[in-house]
């Protein structure tokens, strides 16, 4: 009973927060309701026994994706209210597309397949279950390639919004360092003679 | 006791909205972003419930893969913003047309 109640706060929570990052005028009220939409996210988690999963969705979500929305919103000096003109012209076309995908996956979820019946509640883990040790085993046994391509993409994202973002001012003096320790004293220094 | 269907529903919302953001904030870049975002935590949301209810821990492995792949694609994806803000001081999606030649 107790579950069904928090089942109810965050899932309530977290669709009245999607709805607020969709309609708030401010992109940084956005990006908050993405934030809490994230945290509610994360209840839902819990109740679903993948405490890893939802620890990592407030570390990285909350902690490092968001703040880095936060702060190119920030750092843009965007008119935002400028690109919301003209927002509704497109609330007929995208309301039909989002509301015939909604029924079709609610007609599918209530077509009695996935049903107490058909699938039944298998309750929730032993307390002596360690829910980070058995994503560890089958992570590094069965799923390693798949981890370690997921590293490579981590490893070609951070190279590249590196390179993306990289510039030199044409304002500001720099070293050249290779030029620097070769350079000889012949270059540096003339006799002359008085 | 939660029943599946329950968890399925939550997630057909989420993804419901997130397609909707998409249509409505059309010129604002960031605010796509976060739209996906919306409909990646859908998905994520889907893989917890099949991976509690059918006991099997492939779905939450599958949830680290899709979480690493939608954070690389919103890091990659704010530095072509901040590139292409440099350049042209906007990030109006309808101003982002110097490839049609």
């Amino acid at each position: 009973m107790l579950e069904l109640a928090f089942f109810y706060m965050f899932a309530g929570l977290a669709v009245v927060s999607a709805l607020g990052v969709v309609l708030t005028s401010n992109t940084i009220h956005s990006v908050m309701f993405l934030i809490f939409c994230f945290f509610n996210a994360a209840g839902l988690f819990f109740l679903l026994d993948a405490e890893f999963i939802g620890i990592i969705l407030i570390l990285i979500y909350v902690g490092a994706v968001m703040v880095l929305f936060m702060f190119v919103v920030m750092m843009l000096e965007v008119n935002f209210a400028k690109l919301r003109e003209g927002m509704l012209q497109y609330l007929p076309l995208g309301g039909m597309i989002a509301l015939a995908l909604f029924i079709e996956i609610i007609a599918a979820t209530g077509s009695g397949v996935f049903s107490p019946e058909g699938i039944p509640d298998p309750g929730h883990a032993a307390q002596s279950v360690n829910n980070t040790v058995e994503i560890g085993k089958l992570l590094y046994t069965r799923y390693l390639l798949g981890f370690e391509i997921a590293a490579i993409i981590l490893l070609v994202a951070l190279v590249g919004s590196i390179v993306l973002t990289l510039r030199t001012r044409k304002d500001v003096k720099y070293q050249n360092i290779s030029r620097q320790v070769n350079v000889r004293p012949e270059d540096r220094m003339h006799k002359v003679k008085m | 006791m939660v029943p599946l269907s329950y968890y399925l529903a939550v997630a057909a919302c989420l993804f419901a909205l997130g397609i909707i953001g998409l249509f409505l904030n059309r010129k604002n870049v960031i605010v796509i972003l976060m739209c996906i975002e919306l409909i990646l935590l859908a998905v994520n949301v889907n893989l917890a419930a099949f991976s509690h209810f059918l006991q099997d821990l492939g779905g939450q492995i599958f949830i680290f893969f899709v979480l690493t792949v939608a954070a690389s694609e919103v890091a990659v994806g704010l530095a072509i913003l901040v590139a292409f803000y440099r350049n042209r001081r906007s990030i109006n999606v309808e101003d982002i047309n110097t490839l049609q030649g």
